[in-house]
């Protein structure tokens, strides 16, 4: 049996089965998490998939935040699970707290969908572990709030404690430091702007995104 | 007592504004000259109940920074009136 991957989904969410579907052709053991579930007990990873839970209101992530199942993932974390926020994911988790920072509307204000060149910066997170260092993968991103903003102390904690996992080779969005991922201090908890479940068969026009999922998957099951 | 509370949540100072900046280009194209530091923003309208003026400005802005503002990119100010 491979690692039990759960998929949390919120009313809006529309990732899922793309997120599932590519890391159970991994071998994952993949199950989806509706949006009150107060209990993660028996996971391996949570996947906060993309889309636009609940809408988007106010702002991308800022009512998913407050959901159930978020109290339920934060305690997940602290216990060392694997967390990884993909697009209004990686929103949910800078809204909820569990990453620092922000991600705000594209310095171009249009929404950009399109395939993008990551740089991998960092091994020290659950989704880069044994990557190759400046590994360069082709990830397509797909949002309209992507530049990630933080303050100067919180850009250099993550420079110095190893924490940006993946940059932009021409920065997209506006994202400071061209940052496309960012990890906690532990590592365990991850977020991304570029979707890996989109580039997951050379049939999509890349099978990059396994790169991060394999790791993913070989993190964890390092540790069960 | 029953108020009329109005949040008002803008950028933080140093964060791009990209809405404020494209207003701000579109200006002359209109012949609106003399026009500078366009900042965008959002507006809350509340009613609040509260025993008192400060108890109401206190409940507005606790509730403007949790959930209305999101602090690392933005703040809240909160105007009040009786109703």
């Amino acid at each position: 049996m491979g690692p039990r991957v759960g998929v949390v989904v919120f009313p809006g969410t529309n990732c899922e089965y793309d997120a599932a579907t590519a890391l159970g052709s991994l071998g994952a053991d993949v199950r989806y998490v509706w949006h009150h579930t107060v209990s993660l007990d028996g996971l391996d990873v949570v996947i906060l998939p993309g889309g636009f839970a609940h809408g988007d209101y106010l702002r991308p992530g800022a009512i998913a935040s407050f959901s159930e199942v978020m109290g339920a993932v934060a305690e997940f974390a602290e216990a060392g699970g694997a967390v990884v926020g993909i697009c209004n994911g990686f929103q949910v988790l800078c809204e909820s707290g569990l990453l620092p920072g922000a991600l705000q509307k594209n310095a171009g204000l249009t929404f950009l969908c399109q395939p993008t060149e990551v740089e991998v910066a960092s091994d020290r997170s659950v989704l880069t572990r044994g990557v190759t260092l400046g590994r360069r993968l082709t990830i397509p991103i797909n949002h309209f709030s992507g530049a990630y903003v933080c303050d100067d102390a919180t850009l250099a904690a993550l420079n110095d404690g190893d924490r940006v996992l993946l940059r932009y080779t021409h920065n997209p969005n506006g994202s400071v430091d061209d940052i496309a991922g960012i990890a906690n201090e532990r590592g365990n908890v991850v977020g991304l702007m570029p979707h890996p479940e989109r580039a997951s068969s050379e049939l999509l026009g890349s099978s990059d995104g396994l790169v991060l999922f394999e790791a993913l998957l070989a993190s964890v099951r390092a540790t069960v | 007592m029953r108020f009329d509370a109005r949040v008002e949540v803008t950028l933080r100072e140093g964060i791009a504004d990209p809405e404020g900046a494209t207003i701000e280009r579109a200006l002359p194209a209109l012949g609106f000259s003399g026009v500078h530091e366009v900042r965008a923003g959002r507006s809350f309208r509340l009613v609040v109940d509260a025993d008192s003026e400060a108890a109401a400005r206190e409940l507005a802005q606790s509730l403007a920074d949790r959930l209305l503002a999101n602090p690392v990119l933005e703040r809240a100010a909160v105007e009040l009136a009786p109703r």
